[in-house]
């Protein structure tokens, strides 16, 4: 048997697992490395199938600098599990709907569409410099659109900024161009103890 | 190389092991000689003897130091979550070691010599937070979670910069491959490097290390003096020691890193022929083995950084710092001074 086929099996059983777990595991830390498993497990399918970029950044983006995030937010909620049950079974009908749903959407695209019968992709050339040919197409054929995600994604990092930004009274914070411009001058005065000399 | 790898049968897996073992027990013994390196650097920046007990001079001490680590009893808080606190040492010493995959020693010597190498290791350095924080949580301790929540607020920021400080060494070499950067930097010796055209990311990519890898005057995630140890004060034993090592480990990797990056890699610094004649590894070493220099020396320096300086440096000295440069750098490449970058 093909290492790649065993290493293929291997992953996408760990990515399916851990995601399950992540919307089964009680403990919201645990849903979350679970989380960062399962992200992990599809970067290396990405990799498998020579798209390393996607791959690196998939692990550099979601589980770097999103998940670090979430995980720093869920560890300071005191979560209540009990309180997180609440109300499942007036959600359920709701929620299974929605499921249903999407299964029936994936299912018309993959029987209509030629997406379903994806022939088996040409074999990648060895060190195949996928990193160069993305960049060369975001740059000369999807400039527009990679424009247009990047001022989309500016706009929103300068909302979230905005957000933030409000005036509260009576709060207290360092004046840090006043610390650095201290010289020791100001805050130390040499006293001569033994008074003048006689 | 990483293609190969995959085609190929199942003596690749095997070569690949010898590979890995070639690298990792130098790693580890240079890990344990770090240890006696600081502890007698130090001691000798503050005119004492350092240890000298074991061995002649001291030389055995990191045998003793790992004897007495392996010994000791592993104790798990009562009020610990038990999986995740045995986990988390080991979240942080697999990343520590995986992000040597990359790592070029020669001329296409790695244990894999990809592409996307400098990306690889970006995103694999990245994941050691996460051992930092899951052992602050589950140790159910007040100074271990304040130490975590230190120790990710301080990576996220200065991964940012550390990034960036990467897209200026991409920009020059126009490559992600390791071993092509260190190529692009050959020439006319240590000005062909590119500590010089690429300096504010230079200064910027070392600190950040420093900062990375919470060591001083960054270390306020293990703070002795306001958290006790930080994210590790529960821990003892073998757990402790896997935190330790992935500590070290990540202070050769970032100075390794450095060399390749801004300082020509295994390139003699003046190119003479006597110069080089000797072995490219050597000139990797030494370099590598300076800029260690450089981390006890700064740790024998400079007293802890205050915790809000820390992110004001990060975030509003280190990002303008890098971008506004990126900017140089980009208009430098589109006029006729790229002649003198490269």
């Amino acid at each position: 048997m093909l290492i790649t086929t065993i290493l293929f099996y291997l992953f996408s059983a760990i990515l399916l697992g851990s995601a399950t777990a992540v919307i089964t595991a009680r403990n919201p830390v645990y849903a979350s490395l679970f989380l960062v498993l399962a992200f992990f497990n599809a970067a290396a399918l990405f990799i498998l199938l020579g798209a390393e970029f996607l791959g690196l950044v998939l692990i550099l983006v979601y589980v770097g600098a999103v998940m670090v995030l979430f995980l720093f937010v869920v560890m300071m909620l005191d979560i209540n599990l009990t309180r997180l049950k609440e109300g499942f079974l007036s959600y359920l009908p709701l929620g299974l709907a929605i499921a249903i749903l999407g299964v029936l959407e994936l299912a018309v695209v993959f029987w209509t569409s030629p997406l379903g019968h994806v022939p088996a992709p040409a074999p990648i050339p060895a060190n195949a410099d996928n990193t160069r040919a993305l960049g060369v197409l975001l740059y000369t054929h999807y400039l527009y659109p990679f424009e247009i995600a990047a001022v989309i994604l500016l706009v929103a990092i300068i909302a979230a900024i905005a957000l933030t930004l409000r005036r509260r009274q009576g709060t207290k914070t360092q004046n840090i161009d006043a610390q650095m411009a201290v010289r020791a001058k100001d805050r130390l005065s040499l006293v001569n103890l033994r008074g003048p000399e006689q | 190389m990483m293609q190969d790898f995959f085609h190929s049968g199942w003596w690749a897996v095997l070569w690949s092991i010898i590979k890995i073992v070639i690298v990792v027990v130098p790693l580890l013994l240079g890990v344990a000689y770090l240890t006696l390196a600081e502890r007698k650097v130090i001691g000798y920046m503050q005119v004492r003897l350092g240890p000298n007990r074991v061995g002649f001079r001291g030389s055995l001490q990191p045998i003793a130091d790992a004897l007495k680590l392996m010994f000791k009893e592993v104790i798990i808080p009562t009020s610990a979550n038990r999986f995740l606190f045995l986990a988390a040492p080991v979240l942080a010493f697999v990343p520590a070691l995986l992000v040597w995959a990359a790592v070029p020693f020669g001329p296409d010597v790695a244990i894999s010599n990809m592409n996307a190498g400098l990306l690889y290791v970006l995103a694999i350095a990245g994941l050691g937070v996460y051992g930092i924080i899951v052992a602050g949580w589950a140790s159910n301790s007040k100074y271990a979670f304040l130490g975590a929540m230190r120790a990710a607020a301080q990576l996220v920021a200065y991964e940012i910069a550390m990034g960036f400080a990467l897209v200026g060494v991409l920009m020059l070499a126009q490559t992600l491959n390791l071993s092509k950067i260190v190529e692009a930097q050959a020439g006319g010796g240590f000005w062909s490097w590119y500590w010089l055209p690429l300096f504010p990311f230079f200064l910027v990519y070392f600190i950040s290390g420093v900062a990375e890898t919470n060591r001083a005057p960054f270390d306020v995630a293990e703070g002795e003096s306001e958290i006790v140890a930080g994210f590790h004060v529960e821990y003892s034993g073998m757990a402790f020691a896997l935190f330790f090592l992935a500590e070290y480990a990540n202070m050769i990797f970032v100075s390794l890193l450095t060399t390749v990056l801004f300082l020509g890699g295994w390139y003699a610094p003046i190119n003479t022929p006597l110069l080089n004649w000797i072995p490219g590894l050597v000139w990797l070493l030494l370099k590598t083995a300076f800029l260690l220099y450089v981390f006890l020396w700064i740790r024998a320096t400079f007293p802890r950084y205050r915790y809000d300086q820390i992110m004001r440096l990060g975030w509003k000295v280190f990002i303008p710092v890098t971008i506004a440069w990126i900017v140089v750098v980009g208009i430098a490449l589109e006029t006729p001074m790229r002649a003198l970058l490269r």
